[in-house]
């Protein structure tokens, strides 16, 4: 039985980098250790000899021509959803304190 | 009676100057207008829509051909890029990004001819089966207001049922455009893995999405099958087209083998949807199938697999929304780490962050083994059932959801209530086969979907037992 704890919730917000109000942390305790609790049944499958499936499609290495495309975009208009521009670069906020 | 012909007639009409793709685009917004109180629709693309359609008019007016969409008037649920428009996903995250590039699928259709009118509600970042994970609204079921469409792909299904468009676009997951299909009534298929390049849609679980098409018979989702299909550059994982293409449907089904799936019945699901689908299985005899009991073990926990993997791919794919490139941006935070936390905090809705917790504490180090790794091993151990079934039937069959559409906020409070919606579904996604919703009757008044699916690349054929099962089923 999966009991996820306050600091486990905290912990994964955390890795996932999510700000969590209190309501969320407590609601999200309860849920995803239901939901855990559903999944544990794979537990039980035997799956002895088998590996595990990363894809269906059976490709192997797919490839392409390494060739400069012009879909006709300008930088202006990739840039447009961008939150903060300045001289035609994303600016970003402080890292280094 | 729908108020569209049959999406070849109205190209080949709109081709020979009968109709003008101009007039078709009018009554698509006409009508989209006259079914606002539905809430299927996100936005309109009126401008946009009456440009191209006045080209493809001079096009033809001028001599040339418009192509196999001449004109047709389509929806696409929201988590299509078309180029210059709005692109939401239903999600506060990405409210105001508008589209820098286009879809190809959407390419696809406009280069034969097809018009863009509309973008469709869904769940947001398609995470859901009802489409009340919208962060925006939630789109009404047309049999009975007070009931869900189901979903993700609720707002195209919805736009479908009420003759908004031809055709929608949709997206399918876990079942995202078969469940809407059944609960609203329309045709609603999802072609092999692969089969349709994903470029410019929205990721969701990138090792099971595909991109759906729902319309009022299978002979149009063929057709538009048919212009979509193929490999891409854009996307590594698609692969080649049926040479023979899609539009056919004649395929002989005499000698042809349907598998009742055992697993899916007197599991709980609701006796009279159990009744109806079996009553289905009988009238498809008529088609020259034989139909057989067929079992699949592990197909009870195909759900259990399909929530550990969607989740944890949800949280590697919803990573790239961090508030810096596009999209919602915090303006409260003060460096980089708080900017990351907050825009996603505050710009994701519950169930994406939801699905974003389950998928990190599954893929974290210390779990990866218990839950990733060895729901991927479950997976093979299905596919190879399903491998197995594929050497005695042609085709599997049973209901597409256990239930009918349920009321508007009888799940939304537990969200594992909401995951079961999709216990019939998701088999098709982990798997990899094509699947198809067609409606088969109703229950109570609302609609119930049959659900049939083939082997890999067996697309062709399963559209041809599709619509030869229409024929005879409603």
């Amino acid at each position: 039985m999966v009991k996820l704890s306050r600091a486990d919730i905290l912990k994964l917000a955390r890795l996932a980098r999510l700000d969590l109000s209190e309501d969320e942390i407590v609601e999200y305790g309860t849920e995803l250790s239901e939901i855990l609790q559903y999944v544990e049944q794979l537990q039980a499958v035997d799956v002895t000899g088998l590996i595990p499936t990363q894809q269906v499609t059976g490709l192997v290495n797919v490839e392409r021509e390494d060739e400069i495309v012009d879909y006709g975009y300008t930088p202006a208009d990739l840039l447009a959803n961008v939150p903060q521009v300045q001289a035609g670069q994303i600016k970003v906020r402080r890292m280094i304190g | 009676m729908s108020q569209w012909l049959p999406i070849a007639d109205l190209a080949q009409k709109v081709q020979a100057g009968e109709l003008t793709a101009v007039a078709l685009v009018e009554q698509a917004l006409a009508t989209i207008a006259a079914k606002q109180e539905f809430k299927a629709i996100i936005v309109t693309l009126s401008e946009r829509a009456r440009t191209r359609a006045k080209a493809i008019d001079a096009t033809i007016k001028a001599g040339q051909s418009a192509g196999r969409l001449a004109g047709v008037p389509f929806i696409a649920k929201d988590n299509f890029l078309v180029f210059g428009a709005a692109t939401t996903a239903a999600s506060n995250i990405l409210k105001g990004f508008n589209a820098p590039y286009q879809a190809v699928a959407i390419e696809k259709l406009e280069a034969e001819g097809a018009i863009c009118v509309a973008k469709a509600n869904l769940d947001a970042f398609a995470h859901g089966a009802s489409t009340e994970n919208s962060d925006f609204f939630t789109t009404l079921n047309p049999h009975d207001k007070t009931r869900v469409p189901g979903g993700s792909s609720g707002g195209s299904a919805v736009a479908v049922a009420l003759d908004m468009a031809p055709f929608a676009l949709g997206t399918d997951t876990g079942g995202s455009t078969r469940q809407p299909a059944s609960f609203v009534g329309c045709v609603g298929f999802k072609p092999t893995y692969g089969l349709i390049s994903r470029s410019g849609v929205v990721a969701m679980a990138s090792s099971t999405d595909v991109i759906g098409a729902l319309a009022r018979t299978t002979a149009d989702v063929a057709l538009v099958l048919d212009v979509m299909a193929g490999k891409d550059n854009l996307d590594g994982t698609t692969i080649d087209a049926d040479p023979a293409g899609y539009t056919a449907l004649t395929t002989d089904m005499h000698g042809k083998k349907v598998g009742l799936i055992k697993e899916y019945f007197g599991q709980g699901a609701d006796p009279a949807v159990e009744a109806l689908i079996k009553s289905a299985a009988e009238k498809l005899k008529v088609t020259g199938v034989e139909v057989v009991e067929v079992s699949l073990p592990t197909l009870p926990v195909a759900l259990a697999v399909y929530y550990i993997l969607c989740p944890a791919e949800v949280s590697s794919n919803l990573s790239r929304y961090d508030g810096q490139r596009f999209g919602f941006t915090s303006a409260s935070a003060t460096d980089l780490e708080q900017s990351y936390t907050q825009s996603r905090g505050v710009g994701f809705g519950k169930e994406a962050k939801r699905r974003i917790m389950i998928g990190t504490y599954v893929l974290s180090s210390g779990y990866y083994d218990a839950y990733y790794k060895k729901a991927q091993t479950v997976r093979t151990k299905l596919i190879n059932e399903f491998n197995e079934a594929f050497t005695t039937v042609d085709f599997l069959l049973g209901p597409v959801a256990p239930t009918t559409a349920f009321k508007i906020g009888a799940n939304s409070n537990d969200p594992l209530q909401m995951y079961l919606a999709d216990v019939m579904t998701v088999a098709a996604n982990l798997v990899g086969v094509p699947a198809i919703s067609v409606p088969a009757g109703l229950v109570d008044g609302l609609p119930v979907g049959l659900q049939l699916m083939a082997p890999q690349r067996a697309d062709a054929a399963l559209l041809a037992l599709a619509a030869q099962a229409e024929a005879v089923l409603v």
